[in-house]
């Protein structure tokens, strides 16, 4: 799962073009010192579009606690978006910290970063000593960096939302992000990570966000047990407005998400921009399509379930695979999250509330698989040739990689859940349950009747 | 004094008010309620996932009249709302006691128009 890095004809554009530019700009003020050497090079355009594209994965998690949160019922959907918030103050904390040390530090076996950075020291203005992104700021790599990391635990919360502790859900981010987060997303992209040296693709985290989530969520709805009530005596969805909205704002974070993996501004960036694109648009009206044939009527939440599910799935594939692909991968990515919402759900009668491991967790492990079908160094000469482009072997390898993350987020998370619970607690109490967790645990209510 | 209270179709709400102005019936309190009656609930779809809405929206008029006023109140309230399916509502009429107007004070038949 390597980051595309920057190497052959743009490099040396980039080398001209800094050449070029630099003697002028700095001209002046070294005007006495005309021996002194450049300064490290990083370019405006790559820096100003991953910055931008920082910003958009933060609007993310605000909009995944507007999709999760008009998916709840009314007397719990500010527990929901307070979830989100802690997980966007909780975790920017730990990152900034040492979570970015763990994730992308210098390599210890493989397995993780040491912690050579803590409180990110060295990480400053000139680009990183590891080549994860030549052309721009370490600082920009590691706040565009930060925001995955915040939202990838946020999305758990769709599995055990309406019935957790808040203490226990901010302990439990902060210790997952920390034992499970930031060592997988060392194995994919850290330099030395030992599933980026298997040669498993993932361009924008479909494995180290999305199948580690979606996982992570499965685990959670076991650990938790269900919903007083669930399946028959939970009231629908109170806000559908606002999980369309919530959609919407992930839709359009998505292409910082992806695009902005690109980690320049230039044609990768744009051919990923168009296959997220591609895929989610697919999605969103296969799913339309299956609740037309299957309960008659197409319905708003299936058809932003859609979306999401085609933006999941898309995420690892982005930078590898043509739009005709995206389409492929689309179709998959609305079939099997319906048929797990569906049938699987139902079968198995766990309570994963809101579809995090449906969606989330089938979709990244599609996702996965299908970069492995789709691939084609046609796209990117950086990344490799899947199934379709005659090699079968790196199907088999993104397999291996699913199926290692999977496995370890699904063990490690569990455990988490139950360290938890041994020490504060997970659940609330049947009372706080029944009245809403908005009133019990934070002393507010989301709607007034009166004024 | 009769209090005439009504539940309708939330579709038929204008019509109904439209009959009442013509009769010359002004003053009426809507409401939004749910309910249910022999019409039973409509299913909804969440993720595969079929509800059976047992309650049903619908639109709650009170209304409070002098005598004379009872039977045009309840012949617009018909003529507005009545589809003839099943679900048109129904209309309760109750004695009413009192009637103050709190900015003057004014009781009975003055204070209800």
């Amino acid at each position: 799962m390597k980051r595309p890095i920057m190497h052959g004809r743009r490099m040396s554009r980039v080398a001209l073009a800094a050449c070029a530019l630099i003697p002028a700009m700095i001209a002046p003020a070294m005007a006495g010192d005309p021996a002194a050497p450049a300064p490290p090079s990083t370019n405006s355009g790559d820096t100003s579009w991953l910055l931008m594209s920082a910003a958009l994965v933060m609007l993310m998690t605000p909009g995944l606690a507007f999709f999760y949160g008009g998916l709840v019922r009314k007397k719990n959907v500010l527990s929901v978006l307070m979830q989100c918030l802690m997980a966007l103050c909780v975790v920017s904390l730990q990152w900034v910290l040492f979570g970015y040390s763990l994730a992308f530090g210098p390599d210890k076996g493989g397995f993780i970063g040491g912690l050579e950075w803590f409180g990110l020291a060295g990480v400053g203005q000139d680009p990183d000593p590891a080549g994860y992104a030549p052309t721009v700021p370490h600082l920009a790599f590691m706040i565009f960096q930060l925001m995955f990391a915040v939202i990838t635990p946020a999305l758990i919360i769709g599995a055990f939302a309406e019935r957790m502790k808040f203490a226990a859900y901010t302990i439990f981010s902060l210790l997952w992000a920390t034992i499970v987060y930031d060592p997988v997303a060392h194995w994919v992209w850290g330099s030395g990570g030992f599933l980026r040296a298997m040669g498993a693709l993932d361009f924008a985290g479909g494995t180290v966000v999305h199948i580690n989530a979606g996982v992570a969520a499965l685990a959670a709805a076991l650990a938790m047990g269900r919903r007083q009530g669930f399946p028959d005596g939970i009231s629908p969805p109170h806000h559908l407005p606002f999980a369309v909205l919530g959609a919407g704002l992930l839709w359009f974070g998505w292409f910082g998400f992806n695009a902005g993996s690109a980690l320049s501004a230039a044609g990768l960036a744009s051919s990923a921009f168009v296959a997220t694109h591609t895929a989610a648009a697919t999605a969103g009206l296969v799913w339309a399509l299956l609740d037309r044939a299957f309960h008659k009527k197409p319905t708003t939440l299936g058809m932003i379930t859609g979306v999401v599910a085609g933006l999941v799935s898309i995420t690892p594939a982005a930078g590898f695979v043509t739009p005709m692909g995206a389409i492929g991968i689309g179709i998959g990515a609305a079939v099997l999250p319906w048929c797990a919402v569906t049938f699987l759900k139902t079968r198995l009668g766990y309570d994963d509330s809101l579809d995090a491991f449906g969606v989330h967790g089938i979709g990244g492990i599609w996702g996965a698989i299908a970069t492995g079908i789709w691939a084609t160094r046609s796209v990117n000469p950086n990344g490799a040739d899947g199934l379709l482009a005659g090699n079968p072997a790196q199907l088999w390898i993104q397999i291996k990689a699913t199926a290692i993350t999977g496995i370890y987020s699904l063990i490690l998370s569990f455990v988490i859940f139950k360290l938890v619970e041994r020490f504060v607690g997970l659940r609330v109490t049947e009372h706080e349950e029944r009245v809403g967790l908005d009133l019990t645990l934070h002393k507010e209510a989301a709607y007034t009747i009166v004024d | 004094m009769k209090y005439v209270i009504a539940i309708i179709q939330p579709d038929r709400l204008d019509e109904v008010l439209r009959r009442l102005t013509e009769k010359e019936i002004h003053l009426v309190t809507v409401s939004n309620v749910v309910g249910r009656g022999r019409q039973k609930g409509i299913a909804a779809v969440y993720r595969s996932h079929k509800e059976m809405g047992n309650l049903l929206r619908k639109v709650k008029l009170e209304i409070a009249v002098n005598e004379a006023f009872v039977q045009p109140t309840i012949d617009a309230i018909i003529a507005g709302a009545r589809s003839g399916e099943i679900g048109d509502g129904k209309i309760f009429v109750i004695d009413l006691p009192r009637c103050i107007r709190i900015r003057t004070g004014e009781e009975g038949g003055e204070a209800i128009g």
